[in-house]
């Protein structure tokens, strides 16, 4: 074997060397990812199925110490129908499915004529509602509060009262889709209105059938918020069991005073909450991350 | 400060690099609030002189208009129905009917009433039937404020429009004259689709707006400046009234009526600004790390670990939150399991003491904010060419110096904005706190303030406590609310000013 031949074959080695050490430190730190991956996953997971496993206990109905039932059955979810629970979830779920729908609207139309009409005040006027959206809508409680009373949708009438002022101040969340109605090319408008349709025309026949992600992820979102709104429910039902959201409801049951009875029946409201919105969301998971994604995008 | 072209700079080293970009950063800020002030002052102007403009034009469309035009100053929309347009002409007519029918019914009461808030509160009154005394109600506060701020909304608007069809009497006679024909009611109809259709569009949202908005901020402005609260109802009880700028005089000053208002809000304030700081930038740091994880070459079952997250953003918040609120209580899941075990021997105080309170909400909130964070990051680090990785990897970059020499700086000039958003809108972050704290421990030092103070209370949470509060000092929650104003705009106005900096140094596309 000659000088070269040898250094070269040398030189192979190392490579080879080199390859097999890069490869094992891959094989390494992939191997780390998939560990975390895997705690977090578990991290992630562990209080649903905490609250589902604890909503099947039948020994007790407080905190214990340990999570899996000694006895199991549907003790809970009995107790659940004959409370309150029926008559809040339904509460909730028709404001959900009213403030979808015109939210949903209300929404559309803001974004829309933001994104494609240039007309006088329109910066003035998006700019104007930067600095609205800045007041700490808290604050906006009380008088809300006075105004619904004084119109009789307060308390029992809750239900009404609440889709109005939800639906009512929903214009101002045009940020994300008027990013996306930013992306439709303008020439579409343009050739359509070359060929003499209005612009209501270019709206419903153009537009529209190219917004169904975001039109989707509209209505899944404002479908999804009632669910979880607390504080001003709270403040517009105002202690009337009639009028309460699941959220305000379920609250109470974590009270000092009714932790005791109400917590294995916390968990199962939870569970029965959760179940159709997570199917739903599941579902349309796709629209909600392009309008997640894009909305972080365009600001 | 000396000012270095852009060769020069590039032969700093980093340290004076960063130095100089501090250094440049704090020069600018004189100019920054003059500039600030500047634009404020040019604003006024520009009111100003469009108000002049507008008188002008008013008084000459008055002098050089046919009588049509000039009976349309007092009767709306005459000049409209002469020429032809009734269904414009009727419109104006209408509105004006109906806003001299408001005014002279009620609109007028309501603002004459609005200097002093009511003038008899509620009190006893003999009656003469009954023979006794009887309670009587009278004047509400609340309702003069609400209804004279929207009859001011009104007049406003009414002026606007006068101002409208003012205008609309010039245009018409000056195409009249150049011998054109005017619009139809019907070609106003149809413009109503077209040529004007985003005041059809519009109209709802921004009426909803204005009045479930806008209004109310309105209102809850002026209450800071009256002494409304639980004993002052308005009407029930006691009427309230203007009280100036008292309530902010209290707000600030170290002593009012033995209480200590300011150093209990910079207390909350920079609590607030922590939490909202450290909110941020731990979801967004880690979550952009996990989203890297995920995305990782040779990871298998991508969709799986990100469905994982994305479930847990499904379930509703306050069922996850409460959940784990109760979870790490005294006499939680986690504190007896850890006690069965043997393992500690007293409960562990993660919402009785206030610095453990403050971290295990923070450490709940990465809990909440990854999948979302993970979401957005996984979106943006797809787009990032991978071909600049590929030329980094030649040039001998590795891993971490890739992370911030290339994804860093992509994902910081992205989401620039966001990151901004999500600061201001963590600082305003009620869920979170509101459920897994309710605001606590509470802190005694604070007890005495309206509403308790706790040790994780943000502002917005002590507002709440505020308002829903047993003496429900409405005017405090209101002067709080403003403040929250206040620290969301210039934090906002600052970041936004630094922002383009931050783009043009980081600018490698």
């Amino acid at each position: 074997m000659s000088k070269e031949q040898k250094k070269a074959l040398e030189a192979q080695g190392r490579e080879a060397r080199r390859h097999m050490g890069l490869k094992t430190s891959r094989f390494i730190s992939n191997f780390a990812v998939y560990i975390v991956l895997i705690v977090m996953s578990v991290v992630w997971l562990i209080p649903f199925v905490f609250i589902l496993l604890q909503s099947f206990r039948v020994e007790s109905t407080w905190q214990v110490g340990y999570v899996v039932p000694h006895q199991w059955g549907f003790d809970n979810y009995i107790a659940l129908w004959n409370s309150d629970f029926k008559k809040w979830y339904l509460n909730t779920f028709i404001i959900a499915l009213v403030t979808a729908a015109l939210q949903t609207v209300i929404v559309l139309c803001m974004s829309y004529t933001l994104s494609r009409f240039r007309f006088r005040l329109r910066k003035a006027l998006m700019r104007f509602m930067l600095i609205l959206g800045m007041f700490p809508g808290m604050l906006t409680m009380i008088i809300l509060y006075r105004v619904l009373k004084d119109l009789n949708l307060t308390q029992a009438h809750a239900v009404p009262g609440l889709i109005l002022v939800y639906v009512a101040s929903s214009g101002m969340g045009y940020y994300v889709s008027k990013g996306f109605f930013d992306t439709i090319p303008k020439s579409l408008d343009e050739a359509a209105r070359v060929d003499g349709a209005t612009r209501l025309q270019v709206l419903t026949r153009i537009i529209l059938p190219l917004a169904k992600p975001i039109v989707i992820y509209t209505i899944l979102t404002a479908f999804m918020a009632p669910w979880g709104d607390f504080v001003f429910a709270r403040y517009v039902a105002f202690g009337t069991s009639a009028g309460y959201n699941v959220a305000v409801g379920m609250y109470n049951w974590l009270n000092l005073d009714q932790i005791g009875n109400c917590y294995t029946m916390f968990c199962a409201g939870g569970v029965i909450v959760a179940i159709p919105v997570t199917i739903l969301f599941m579902c349309l998971q796709k629209y909600y991350v392009e309008g997640v994604t894009g909305g972080a995008v365009k600001g | 400060m000396k000012q270095y072209s852009d060769l020069e700079f590039l032969k700093l080293s980093k340290g004076k690099k960063f130095l100089y970009r501090l250094a440049s950063f704090f020069a600018s800020i004189p100019r920054g609030v003059a500039r600030f002030f500047r634009n404020i002052g040019l604003f006024f102007k520009k009111i100003g002189l469009g108000i002049a403009g507008e008188a002008k034009d008013i008084a000459l469309t008055f002098k050089e208009g046919d009588y049509k035009t000039k009976l349309s100053f007092i009767i709306m929309g005459f000049g409209c129905i002469m020429r032809g347009q009734i269904l414009r002409g009727l419109m104006f007519l209408l509105l004006e009917a109906v806003f001299i029918f408001y005014m002279v019914t009620s609109g007028a009461y309501w603002l004459s009433m609005l200097p002093s808030l009511g003038k008899v509160g509620p009190r006893e009154v003999y009656n003469e039937v009954l023979d006794t005394y009887v309670y009587e109600y009278n004047d509400n506060s609340f309702k003069i404020l609400l209804y004279g701020v929207l009859t001011l909304f009104f007049i406003f608007a009414f002026v606007y429009t006068w101002r409208v069809n003012i205008r609309q009497n010039r245009i018409a006679q000056s195409i009249l004259s150049s011998g054109k024909k005017l619009r139809s009611g019907k070609d106003d109809l149809r413009s109503l689709v077209d040529d004007q259709f985003h005041k059809t569009l519009l109209a709802l949202p921004l009426t909803g707006i204005l009045v479930f908005t806008v209004l109310p901020i309105f209102f809850m402005i002026l209450v800071a400046f009256t002494n409304y609260d639980g004993s002052h109802d308005g009407y029930n009880n006691s009427l309230f009234h203007w009280v100036g700028l008292e309530n902010f005089r209290t707000m600030f000053s170290w002593n009012a009526g033995g209480h200590n208002y300011s150093a209990t809000f910079g207390e909350v304030l920079v609590w607030t600004l922590i939490w909202a700081f450290f909110a941020t930038f731990t979801n967004y740091f880690l979550g952009m790390f996990v989203a890297m994880m995920i995305n990782k070459k040779g990871i298998r079952l991508k969709k799986v670990w990100r469905t994982v997250l994305v479930l847990t953003i499904a379930i509703p918040q306050f069922i996850s939150l409460l959940y784990v609120s109760k979870m790490f209580a005294k006499n939680g899941l986690v504190n007896l399991f850890l006690m069965d075990m043997g393992w500690i021997k007293e409960a562990l105080p993660f919402w009785t003491d206030p610095t453990w309170a403050r971290i295990t909400v923070i450490i709940i909130n990465i809990w909440i904010g990854i999948p979302y964070l993970m979401l957005i990051a996984t979106g943006i680090l797809m787009n990032i060419p991978q071909d600049l990785y590929e030329s980094s990897k030649i040039d001998g970059a590795g891993p971490f110096k890739q992370y911030t020499k290339i994804t860093l700086p992509y994902m910081l000039f992205i989401t620039g904005p966001y990151l901004l958003t999500s600061f201001t809108s963590n600082m305003n972050n009620f869920n979170v706190i509101y459920l897994l704290t309710g605001g606590g421990p509470t802190n005694a030092a604070n007890s005495w303030a309206s509403g308790s103070v706790g040790d994780t209370d943000l502002l917005i949470t002590w507002l709440f406590k505020i308002t829903t509060g047993a003496e429900s000092k409405y005017y405090l929650a209101s002067v709080i609310g403003i403040l929250v104003f206040v620290v969301v705009a210039v934090i906002t106005l600052v970041v936004y000013n630094l922002l383009p900096s931050i783009k043009n140094e980081e600018d490698f596309q």
